[in-house]
């Protein structure tokens, strides 16, 4: 399967990356095309507010009310629902207390699993063969590119990302690195 | 001494990552003898019974339940107080945060095996879960012991997830700069992370609801190990105070066994410029703040006992004050109030050394704690025709032990695996509280600049 070039720039600080997102983005290039990567959160800096709203949240919220009903649930049947009558001796066959806590700790359980499914799936990991990394971001350097450039911008954005304070611009053809 | 780079930074915390020198090999042989020993004393006990165990009417819950409910309060140092500091942003957090995450995660599957040895025969551990079968065994939703199940288990699921998700981007810079095997390795933990605004702002939120999520999971969780007491009506378990007396018992030797972590993790792993004093000053506040509140509700407790009078409650009380388990009682008190409290609320004695020796009181105080919470009042129930008393034997020594062994031994494992400090955190907190930071390192100096 062919893997999709990029170019792209890798940046020593981020002001200067700033600069480079800001030059991607007046030469045109739709937001979607344009990838950034680095190895910590730079939440104060415009490149780093990219595809901020996400519904987890909401989703933990509902993975909770699954969960809790599935904890009530269980609790009724395993009390109720048991292959033979109980005796209980007048005692109330459902125990309203204790089936709380059980509810009340399966709802938890869906939320903290809710989130993290959500969080696996919307970030698409696993994902162990990316479409565009270089290492180099893991020694601190900011990478921010272009995905499937036309070849007629190619010089445009090196030209640009360069301008920027790019310390290197490269270019990939499938997934090596050039 | 200047501010670090990101790339020192990264070299500094991944330097323990590699080799490992002929004492650490010699400290984890050690440990991990002792932690053989406790298995084979463990297998012999499933061999013969529970009868080499001093469990005997009319004490049946001895050591092994005093370590549960040791290790599951030890546990609340990570997930709870790291979620704690999260969400109250507190930057001096981070990096902590990781060496206590990792402690609730060792310290829950420690405490989770007791109640399985102490059933006398494990292999049918499985009767303790709550479905309909066709065995014939009412799963009893009533029972204290199945909301255990429940709790542990959902405590353990949030507090791995919680210790692993943060730990994907540091895999990732591991995996960029190791090569051979441990790329192959490192390369599928870190489940192919680039570090793109989308991963980290989904990461970020997800670590933000499992925190909001985990405090209160937390809090049941030892709440229902109180109960495990509290719902039965021997003397001095029946109290509501019970329930809310254990969660700050767990936070507060939660915290000590962190800092004692923490001060280790120091000294063996040269982490003198990340893990500074303010770290330990802060969290020897919280220790401070902590073993006031141990007083104020062993207090409580005792007061109200004396002022009822209750004639099979007394008992318990007086053997404990001045019988023959007076002397661990006021082992416990000193150990989690007379020693720590001066160390810990004197400026000038609370230091790294101070904060170290405080918490190394009062995780042996806590473990008195449970100890006395158990065996004197099963051991002086109502009438006294039916008294006994309580030796452990060697097994249960052996297997105690053990485990304290495997909990040391697991920490340096780790430590030789994952970064214990989170280095995305460290970089991040960087950048935000660059002025916080120059502060903790050097007050004199950022204050008259």
């Amino acid at each position: 399967m062919p893997i999709p070039g990029a170019i792209y720039g890798l940046f020593s600080d981020p002001s200067s990356a700033e600069r480079g997102m800001d030059a991607l983005s007046r030469a045109g290039i739709r937001p979607d095309r344009i990838v950034v990567m680095s190895a910590e959160p730079f939440d104060e800096y415009s490149f780093s507010k990219m595809d901020e709203a996400t519904p987890m949240p909401w989703l933990a919220a509902i993975g909770g009310i699954v969960g809790g009903t599935c904890g009530f649930l269980l609790a009724r049947l395993t009390q109720e629902g048991y292959p033979f009558p109980l005796i209980t001796g007048g005692m109330p066959l459902l125990a309203a207390w204790p089936t709380g806590i059980v509810t009340y700790e399966l709802t938890m359980l869906g939320a903290v699993l809710t989130t993290v499914v959500t969080l696996l799936i919307t970030t698409r990991l696993p994902n162990w063969k990316p479409k565009l990394y270089d290492p180099e971001v893991a020694n601190g350097k900011i990478l921010i590119g272009v995905l499937e450039p036309s070849d007629a911008t190619r010089t445009e954005i090196e030209g640009r990302l360069l301008a920027a304070g790019a310390e290197q611009v490269k270019t990939t053809v499938g997934d090596v690195a050039s | 001494m200047t501010a670090k780079t990101p790339e020192q930074i990264t070299n500094d915390l991944l330097r323990p990552l590699s080799g490992i020198s002929a004492r650490y090999v010699f400290w984890a042989a050690l440990l991990a003898g002792i932690a053989v020993a406790a298995l084979c004393a463990f297998l012999y006990q499933v061999y013969s019974g529970l009868g080499v165990s001093g469990l005997r009417s009319p004490v049946f819950w001895g050591f092994y339940i005093t370590n549960f409910v040791f290790w599951i309060g030890l546990s609340h140092a990570g997930t709870l107080i790291s979620a704690i500091l999260r969400l109250a942003n507190a930057t001096w957090r981070r990096p902590v945060t990781r060496c206590a995450e990792v402690i609730t995660v060792f310290a829950l599957s420690i405490g989770a095996t007791f109640p399985i040895i102490h059933l006398g025969r494990p292999w049918l551990a499985f009767f303790l879960f709550p479905y309909p079968s066709e065995r014939g065994l009412w799963p009893n939703i009533r029972s204290p012991l199945l909301w255990d199940f429940f709790a542990i288990n959902t405590y353990l699921i949030s507090s791995v997830t919680f210790l692993l998700l943060p730990m994907v981007p540091d895999f990732a810079l591991v995996r960029d700069r190791a090569a051979g095997w441990k790329k192959k390795i490192y390369s599928a933990l870190a489940l192919g992370w680039t570090g793109t605004p989308k991963q980290w702002h989904r990461l970020e939120t997800a670590m933000h609801i499992m925190a909001i999520a985990v405090i209160p999971v937390a809090v049941s969780v030892h709440s229902i190990v109180s109960w495990d007491f509290a719902m039965a009506p021997v003397p001095m378990w029946h109290s509501t105070i019970f329930a809310p007396y254990f969660v700050a018992g767990a936070i507060f030797s939660g915290i000590a066994a962190l800092i004692l972590a923490m001060a280790l993790l120091r000294k063996l792993l040269h982490l003198e410029e990340y893990l500074l004093p303010i770290h330990f000053e802060n969290l020897g506040k919280l220790l401070l703040v902590m073993s006031l509140l141990w007083f104020y509700f062993v207090f409580a407790e005792r007061l109200t006992t004396w002022y009822g009078n209750e004639p099979s409650e007394m008992a318990v009380f007086w053997v404990t004050q001045h019988g023959s388990y007076a002397p661990l009682f006021w082992a416990m008190v000193s150990c989690n109030f007379l020693i720590p409290f001066p160390l810990l609320a004197i400026k000038k004695l609370r230091t790294i050394t101070g904060t170290a020796i405080a918490s190394f009181t009062v995780v042996i105080g806590m473990w008195l704690e449970r100890f006395l919470i158990i065996v004197p009042s099963l051991s002086h129930k109502y009438l006294p025709y039916r008294w006994g008393t309580y030796r452990p034997t060697w097994v249960e020594i052996t297997i105690t032990a053990g485990t304290f062994c495997t909990m040391v031994l697991l920490y340096m494992i780790f430590s030789k695996i994952v970064p214990v400090i989170s280095v995305w955190e460290l970089k991040a907190g960087r950048h935000e509280e660059p002025h916080a930071l120059r502060l903790a390192r050097q007050p004199d100096q950022v204050e008259a600049d």
